[in-house]
């Protein structure tokens, strides 16, 4: 049973949405859950059982990729363009990867979808119809797994790995003194904004406590009733990519 | 953290004064904001001024989006979406909050026809610009497409730009005939807009003095009981506060 593919608002009028026949499966949470490896681990899984997979990332988009980054390290913007520059990339990504991906057939996976930038805008402005509207444009996704964890956890992880940046510390919002308070605080709101998205928007959730493995195996129970249902329609691995533009796009990790 | 108070659907609550100007490419209304410009600083006005897609963020991106030919109706809105954005935060906000008097050519309206005639939504690119601020006054200089084209040609530019003509759309490969059918699309949509916000119409085939006296007849009417608010230094016209830099393109 396939059901008909439809924008999260107003959408695209001069896009069709009928023939898009791959699946397209988001991966949610909020930084340094852990969704890059586990999307690397997911598209490993999916091509060896013969599934062409497409994967796609935040800010990954060749129009504004440089930008944004330019952005970030300039000055801090305000709330309206520092959505605006995302909302721009997801736009670019959406009409260039995702869509003609799915077109051909592919397993598209999204390293973060529209949710991200409605948790972000949210915190920031304390509104959340505005953000929705600007998105409303994009394609309401098969299957929204959120990669669910618990601020302290995250604070020992990130901590453990990669260290705290000053973006993902939310420190344009000062919320805190220095960058481990402020990680928290402006962490804990977004995850708090996510866990009510989960349930409005029906996500699939994942405890991101648990060891990795365990994280894999439950992501691909979410993921394999999505596979028999359009199994004859899918594209065989190995096709290439779909879309030119995408094969100078960065690896997803 | 607090949602803000100000929306495109409702008068602002700030001390300044907001005006803008819309048209087509070959109108005059840039020429016409000029002239008020000079008119309102000589009666001793503060006045800031600022235009349509001149964030360098825009600009560059644009030019790496059309080398690609990447850019789409969508993300073309949202870049135009992004620069005004930020010019309504660095440019428009703070005078307008100080007391001042601000003049842009070309607003959001620009954006509700262009975009719409590209072939976006038309209530999405409404509430895209809903963290606008709504205009003081807002004039909409209407102009004949020959008219606009008889200017364009035969005036100081002598030629088209690429996007005002909708070279991108392919309409027609000749730019005066792409130009045309573009910009009498857009006209239409104008017309919309203008009994949708009320904006004021202007007959732009007039003599420029004569649009002029119009003009400054209704702005020191809408003016009248304005308080003009002056700092004690040195002024500068445009560029408010420092904006970020953008990548140069490959």
């Amino acid at each position: 049973m396939e059901n008909a593919r439809q924008y999260f608002g107003d959408g695209l009028p001069y896009q069709n949405l009928n023939e898009l026949k791959g699946k397209l499966i988001a991966i949610e949470g909020t930084d340094g859950v852990g969704r890059s490896t586990h999307i690397e681990m997911l598209q490993e899984w999916l091509e060896v059982q013969g599934y062409g997979v497409v994967t796609t990332g935040w800010t990954r988009s060749n129009l504004m990729s440089k930008t944004i980054e330019m952005a970030k390290q300039g000055n801090i913007l305000d709330r309206w363009s520092f959505s605006l520059l995302y909302a721009t990339d997801f736009a670019d990504r959406l009409e260039h990867q995702i869509i003609p991906a799915l077109r051909s057939g592919f397993i598209v996976l999204a390293d973060r979808y529209i949710y991200t930038a409605f948790a972000r805008d949210f915190v920031r402005s304390g509104d959340r119809t505005w953000i929705r509207d600007v998105l409303g444009f994009a394609v309401i996704p098969d299957l929204v797994c959120y990669l669910r964890i618990d601020v302290d956890t995250l604070a020992l992880r990130v901590i453990e790995t990669k260290g705290m940046n000053f973006w993902e510390s939310g420190m344009d919002l000062r919320l805190g003194g220095d960058l481990y308070d402020s990680f928290k605080k402006y962490q804990g709101l977004l995850i708090e904004e996510f866990d009510k998205m989960a349930e409005e928007f029906t996500f699939e959730v994942v405890d991101a406590r648990k060891p990795p493995e365990e994280i894999q195996e439950a992501l691909r129970l979410k993921i394999e009733p999505l596979l028999k249902n359009g199994r004859a329609q899918l594209a065989p691995a190995g096709t290439g990519s779909p879309v030119k533009e995408s094969a100078t796009a960065p690896p997803a990790s | 953290m607090t949602p803000p108070l100000v929306t495109f659907n409702q008068p602002h609550p700030f001390p300044g004064k907001l005006i803008i100007v819309e048209g087509i490419d070959g109108s005059g209304k840039s020429t016409q904001v000029l002239l008020l410009q000079k008119w309102l600083t000589s009666k001793g006005y503060n006045v800031f001024f600022t235009e349509w897609n001149s964030s360098e963020l825009v600009r560059e991106t644009t030019r790496r989006g059309k080398k690609n030919k990447s850019l789409t109706p969508t993300t073309f809105s949202l870049l135009h979406a992004t620069d005004f954005a930020n010019r309504l935060y660095y440019d428009i906000l703070p005078p307008l909050k100080a007391g001042m008097v601000v003049l842009a050519d070309r607003y959001a309206y620009t954006a509700f026809a262009r975009d719409a005639v590209r072939g976006v939504s038309p209530p999405w690119v409404r509430k895209l610009y809903g963290f606008a601020i709504r205009p003081d006054m807002a004039f909409y200089f209407k102009v004949p497409i020959e008219v606009a084209i008889n200017r364009l040609l035969g005036g100081m530019r002598a030629q088209f730009k690429y996007y005002e003509a909708g070279m991108d759309m392919g309409l027609s490969q000749d730019m005066t005939e792409s130009f045309r059918i573009f910009q009498a699309r857009i006209l239409l949509e104008y017309d919309k807009i203008v009994s949708e916000y009320g904006l004021i119409t202007m007959d732009a085939t007039k003599e420029i003095e004569e649009q002029q006296n119009d003009m400054r007849q209704l702005v020191s009417t809408a003016l009248e009981h304005y308080k003009p608010k002056r700092g004690t230094h040195g002024k500068r016209e445009t560029v408010f506060w420092r904006r970020f830099a953008v990548p140069k393109s490959e």
